[in-house]
């Protein structure tokens, strides 16, 4: 909620003409969620400091936005009152905007000179803590100081808040260094309280000139500028880096996409050998297992269930299915249910297809599950697969005996996997047969695991 | 049957029927249909063509015309209403696809031929400037009509009237329509529900004697039976209703007959027809049939009997209807069942399935064929009420019953109480017969049927818009965007669906008060019940921790008998949208055997006759479930402004130093630091930590439910003082919740209970819930709030902000609206009373689960969470 900046550069009160705002006044400028102050703590020729002060009302805050159907009560009891957010960015280009655009009528050689200058945020929220803001700040040559608070000293056990007294000292113009506030402070939150669209790229690009193209956090900083958008992100990206070469993308989640496509791939093969051709995907999320059935004219029928109407939705877009011609929209269908719940619509398949669900059940919720495919719907063949605990050892970054993914709630070895798998066998009447998924190593099993099973 | 009597003035037809108007154009259909029919009754060829074309004359869209006529038809008959078509139909296979729909809905095809001579259809039509088809069709209309006509009741016409000039059509006065045999609706019984007796006599006797009638066994007549009063007020004579088979393989079917005929031919007694009893028929009519099954018995114990008996056995059996539909249709009794697109219905297949139900097709390793269970699929609301298949133990399934408990194979005889629905069976005293397959194959589990059938829930019922039914109020509508919110809620979140028996509804604040810096202030509330009508209400101090729903049972043996729940544990605890209360499942059932403890030592299974109970409560501390909320919501805002502000200040004060004109932007700052630092005492007021099951607390303040028993009769103090008891079994973990009751209209314990929560409030506590006295309370519209929150002036500082009572911030907060969560917090609360009295009286869980559904889907619907 404030943030002072201070010079000792003698005259220290020209910091008074450079931003415009006469020391010996407290003056006040609008904002669409409140008012800033300015004003002088000090203002003497050897030290001077202008003070950016919030006055965010917080139950206008609230009524602006409560156009949308965001309920929650976050938006009540929120932190943003007291923090330096975008909120900050937009009190900078109010009160400060001839300064940070470079204008200094009376004394304009001021514009272009470099200053030692320390600034304070109280406080600055960063999501992903001191190591980040050090990340975004330090490469641009400031001399940072962090104090950080733990949440609740009555609480200890609650750990430590996102929250930073943040000092950052550097000798620039003064219109860089607004410039990089300007960006900086929403990228450290990961948030901002006005739409985002395109225009928010040319505001980048202008105040990221001449710093933002050689950050090594460039990607993050624009991504998080542009609230992870991706369109929008991906657009900035090729502006900044119109020279390089776009980079490879982190190897992590290429590993993880490369697995789930490679589980996806081995399904449409196996039910193409199975020569089915009505199948049901049962947990079908936004739809790439069913793309790949599409492609396939041997699936006459396919049907995707899921759970999660939000899912269904993009499903509906991704396929395009309201553009698809006659013939091919009536191969497939999207239905909204789930497998805890018997559901007529999901009988009459050739097979059902379960990938990566059974994971997200609750154990005990599984019993149903199991009556509802094998009992139920009962196609001539069911394919489920699972991540297989055993392989989780080999990344690197799980801690040992976490879930891959937060919505997992049990992860299973192949010994288990394959209890549970011949038990349902057994229980109604199928054969199954089981196999390992993704790079195979050679102790451990694949990454995924497949059963099989046949009526 | 075709009637020529000329001049007849007055016809009957029954009142489910498909009628078929038949005569060619210009014959005065349309007429006499308006004449005898409503106008909703009628669907006419033409008026279709009309309403496609727009031109009822349109030849070209006949074949689109009467798809629609077809599917009008098919949607009334669906909803057994009576239909007349309004068309030439002079054609066999025009009248085919009637006769058809006819069957698919059970309902019986009717013919009205208006044979008009020639010229007074010519005529007709001249007069009529719309119709200018040829000359010929006329003709050629009435030809195919005339050569149609004898053969109509081949055709599938089961009456057939004729009428064949404007005199007639004149002279009749009347078109009566009479009810079908099965419709008994009149009848409100109490009825004794009996089932497969297959001559086991002397336990029919002994059944009839222990249900109370007085039988003369060696004359096989019923000499009195038992007087029973209604919930209706009236008292009346009990009737036993057979379920059918009689007879054989039993030692005495002609007795049985005897008896049985004694009080249907008196109207003492109801029987509907089994398939032995219809095989009896056939072999006394002369057809050909297999000795088989029993039926050898049968005939050596009648070959002593005289014909006249026989030909009244003859006359008995071929008499009896297929099925009853009793007590306004709320029962109905059919030997095999019946579904529910089949009751009340006529037609070859409802019989069928009366007798015999429907097979699989396949055949099982004992060589019989494999009974297809409809009962599965049933989701009707009147109760069934069959035999037909022996089982080992009567049980309910979708509100149907199998009575049939295998008396002549040396089991029971068993009689189902109706309006009581209580089983009273007499034991066999040999056994007869040996089965061909054994009683009670493939029911090897400790769940009951319906328990088994619960394991998994159908969907049909929770897609899209849906409208529920609730005793204590109007019908409740559920939205489809609601409804989708809660099926991802369900199937991903909640505990398993057996336990949840019920949610509780949110409840709404007083109106908003206009004391100076307050928000809510008793008054309001108070002043809330006044106006309601309510003479006495009950304040009990708002406990600040989350909801809880606790069932807790006895042992797992309970667990698994009453909730069908098997390895979970013997109880629960979940929050207000369904969720385990615990992640981790110990702490769970520790916490669950500590409050059973409780009820064990405090006696409150015997005082309530009971092995469960379902109990509504707050568990404290807030800290224990809404960690994630007070680390990333309140604490968070706590640090950024305890904080941030100290440093505001610091600058302004050296500003003011060094002669900057700050001072009101000071004040203001300080005031605001001031807010924070309350809002942090605030929030935790309501947090410590929790090491050991001992620092949590639980404060129940409604007993909810027992077995067969819902608590909303009783009144707050009694639930306070019953719970009060229980508390004192675990003082530890276990906290009575002080309340005081008020006076409405008597200023002195008004003013009591104001200060009452200004005492509560000023020490830190939420605040306090106002109550009617009674559970249930109504005013001329209907239920009132079942409960209103008064919180106290600190609480709302972590509902609203910690700068909400600066003057004017106060003065905008004001103004809100509290129709919408008072509208939700009535539908949620008559929603969750239905759910529990559901579940106490042991209706199938997809029905408990319709209401709970609902509860949740309604949670999604978008409300001020401030409220």
């Amino acid at each position: 909620m404030l943030l002072t900046i201070t010079t000792k550069r003698y005259p220290a009160t020209d910091l008074g003409y450079l931003l415009h705002k006469h020391p010996a006044k407290v003056q006040t400028v609008e904002l669409t969620a409140g008012s800033a102050h300015i004003f002088y703590p000090e203002a003497t020729d050897q030290s001077c400091t202008a003070a950016l002060l919030l006055d965010i009302d917080p139950v206008k805050l609230v009524r602006r936005g409560s156009s949308g159907h965001d309920f929650s009560l976050e938006q009540y009891v929120n932190d943003r009152p007291y923090v330096a957010s975008s909120f900050m960015s937009a009190a900078i280009a109010h009160a400060y905007s001839s300064a940070m655009n470079g204008r200094c009528k009376d004394k304009p050689h001021l514009v272009d000179e470099a200053m030692p200058f320390e600034v304070t945020l109280s406080v600055l929220p960063v999501k992903g803590g001191e190591y980040l803001l050090r990340q975004f700040f330090e490469p641009l040559g400031y001399e940072v100081s962090v104090q950080s608070y733990i949440l609740d000293e009555q609480f200890p056990e609650w750990g430590q808040s996102r929250y930073f007294n943040v000092t950052l000292r550097h000798t620039l113009p003064l219109k860089t260094i607004l410039s990089q506030l300007y960006i900086l402070i929403p990228v450290c939150d990961n948030d901002k309280h006005y739409f985002v669209g395109g225009h928010e790229i040319e505001k980048l690009m202008e105040k990221g000139q001449g710093w933002l193209d050689s950050h090594p956090s460039k990607e993050l900083i624009t991504r998080r500028y542009l609230r992870n958008i991706g369109p929008l992100a991906k657009e900035a990206l090729g502006l900044i880096m119109r020279d390089d070469v776009l980079p490879v993308e982190v190897k992590e989640p290429k590993e993880k996409v490369r697995l789930h496509d490679v589980r996806l791939q081995a399904v449409r093969d196996l039910l193409l050998e199975l020569g089915v051709s009505a199948v049901a995907d049962m947990g079908c999320g936004e739809g790439k297992l069913l793309r790949l059935l599409m492609e396939k004219s041997a699936f006459k029928r396919i049907l995707g269930m899921d759970v999660s109407y939000h899912a269904l939705e993009i499903a509906q877009s991704k396929l395009k299915i309201d553009r698809l011609p006659e013939q091919q929209k009536a191969r497939i269908q999207l239905i909204h249910g789930s497998l805890t719940y018997r559901d007529k619509r999901l009988s009459g398949f050739d097979a059902g297809v379960l990938v990566e669900v059974i994971e997200h059940l609750d154990l005990p919720r599984l019993q149903a599950l199991e009556k509802v495919v094998f009992e139920y719907a009962r196609p001539q063949y069911v394919i489920i697969t699972t991540v297989n605990a055993e392989y989780n050892v080999l990344y690197e970054k799980l801690e040992a005996g976490a879930f891959r993914h937060s919505d997992h709630r049990f992860e299973w070895t192949r010994a288990e996997f394959e209890e549970w798998g011949n038990r349902i066998a057994e229980q109604f009447g199928y054969i199954v047969t089981y196999r390992p998924l993704g790079e195979v190593d050679e102790v451990l099993g694949g990454p995924s695991q497949l059963a099989l099973f046949k009526r | 049957m075709t009637r020529r009597n000329n001049k007849l003035s007055h016809i009957s037809i029954p009142e489910l029927s498909l009628v078929l108007l038949i005569g060619p154009s210009g014959a005065g259909k349309s007429t006499f249909a308006r004449k005898f029919f409503k106008p909703t009754e009628i669907i006419s060829s033409d008026v279709c063509r009309g309403l496609i074309s727009d031109d009822e004359n349109n030849q070209n869209v006949s074949a689109d015309a009467f798809e629609l006529v077809r599917f009008i038809a098919a949607k009334r008959l669906k909803l057994g209403l009576l239909t007349v078509i309004d068309a030439t139909n002079v054609q066999p296979e025009s009248r085919k696809h009637w006769v058809q729909l006819a069957r698919e809905y059970h309902v019986l095809p009717v013919a009205i031929i208006l044979n008009m001579p020639e010229e007074v259809c010519q005529e007709r039509n001249d007069l009529r400037s719309d119709r200018n088809f040829g000359r010929h069709v006329i003709p050629q209309q009435i030809s195919q009509l005339k050569r149609g006509l004898r053969n109509l009741r081949e055709e599938g016409f089961r009456q057939v009237f004729e009428l064949r000039s404007p005199d007639e059509v004149a002279a009749l006065e009347t078109i009566t329509r009479s009810p079908l045999y099965n419709n008994k609706k009149d009848e409100h019984g109490p009825f004794d529900i009996i089932g497969d007796v297959h001559g086991c006599y002397d336990e029919l006797c002994n059944l009839l004697e222990t249900l109370g009638y007085e039988v003369d066994r060696e004359n096989a007549t019923l000499i009195s039976s038992p007087l029973t009063t209604n919930a209706d007020g009236y008292t009346r004579y009990r009737k036993p209703v057979f379920v059918g088979d009689l007879v054989d393989r039993g030692p005495k079917s002609p007795q049985v007959l005897r008896l049985v005929m004694h009080m249907v031919n008196n109207g003492l007694g109801l029987c509907v027809p089994g398939n032995h009893d219809a095989k009896l028929l056939r072999y006394l009519n002369g057809k050909n049939v297999q000795l088989r099954h029993g039926l050898e018995q049968t005939v050596t114990q009648l070959a002593s009997e005289t014909p006249e008996f026989l030909e009244s056995v003859k006359t008995f059996i071929d008499g009896l209807i297929s099925h009853y539909l009793l007590d306004d249709g709320k029962l109905v009794v059919a030997h095999a069942g019946l579904k529910e697109s089949m009751q009340g219905r006529g037609s070859g297949a409802v019989r069928e399935f009366c007798l015999y139900g429907e097979t699989t097709g396949e055949t099982d390793e004992f060589g019989l064929p494999v009974r297809y269970n409809w009962a599965l699929e049933y989701g009707g609301r009147a109760m069934v009420v069959y035999g037909h298949t022996p089982v080992p133990e009567a049980q309910w399934l979708n509100n149907t019953i199998d009575i049939d408990t295998g008396c002549v194979f040396g089991a029971s005889l068993t009689a189902l109480r109706y309006p009581e629905r209580t089983l009273v069976s007499v034991p066999a005293l040999e056994q007869y017969a040996v089965p061909a397959r054994p009683i009670g194959y493939n029911a090897n589990s400790v769940l009951s049927v319906q328990q088994q059938y619960d394991s998994v829930l159908n969907i049909e019922d929770f897609l899209g818009k849906c409208i529920l039914q609730t005793r204590y109020s109007h019908n409740i509508t559920i939205r489809e965007e609601n409804s989708i919110a809660a099926l991802e809620v369900m199937s991903r979140f909640t505990i398993n669906p057996k336990w949840l028996i019920y949610l509780p509804p949110t409840m709404s604040p007083a109106e908003t008060s206009q004391e100076e810096g307050l928000l809510e202030h008793p008054a309001e509330g108070l002043q809330y019940y006044r106006e309601a009508g309510v003479t006495r209400v009950i304040c009990e101090e708002k406990h600040m921790g989350s909801r809880a729903v606790v069932i807790v049972c006895k042992d797992e043996q309970v667990a698994e008998r009453r909730f069908g729940v098997t390895g979970e544990g013997n109880g629960v605890i979940y929050t207000r949208t369904g969720r385990a209360f615990f992640a981790d499942k110990q702490t769970e059932q520790d916490f669950v055997a500590r409050i059973n403890a409780a009820l064990i030592s405090t006696g409150f299974y015997e005082t309530f006759d009971t092995d469960w109970v379902c109990l509504d409560a707050e568990l404290m501390p807030w800290s224990a479930k809404a960690q994630a909320l007070l680390r990333d919501q309140y604490a968070a805002v706590g640090t950024a402004a305890g904080r941030a502000l100290p440093e505001v200040v610091s600058a302004l004060n050296q500003a003011i130093s060094n002669g900057a004109p700050a001072q009101v932007l000071l004040e203001k700052y300080m005031q605001r630091l001031e807010q924070t630092t309350s809002y942090v005492k605030a929030y935790r007021q309501y947090c410590w930590p929790v090491e050991s099951l001992n620092d949590y607390k639980l404060a129940p303040f409604h007993i909810m439910a027992t077995e067969g028993k819902t608590w909303f009769d009783k009144d707050h103090e009694w639930h306070m003082s019953a719970i009060k008891n229980l508390c004192a079994g675990d003082e530890q973990l276990l906290l009575a919740t002080p309340y005081l009751l008020v006076n409405i209209g008597n200023e002195e314990s008004e003013q009591a209970a104001i200060n009452w929560w200004k005492q509560l409030t000023a020490a830190g506590g939420e605040g306090m819930v106002v109550k009617p006295y009674t559970f249930l309370s109504k005013d001329d519209k209907g239920l009132i709030q079942p409960a209103i929150k008064i919180r106290g002036k600190e609480y709302l500082r972590i509902i609203y902000g910690p700068e909400y009572d600066a003057a004017k911030n106060l003065e905008r907060l004001r103004v809100r609206k509290l129709s919408g969560k008072r509208s939700l917090a009535l539908r949620e609360f008559s929603l969750g009373l239905e759910a529990l009295e559901r579940f106490v009286n042991k209706d199938p869980l997809q029905l408990v689960h319709q209401c709970v559904f609902g509860i949740l889907a309604l949670e999604s619907e978008p409300v001020d969470p401030r409220l």
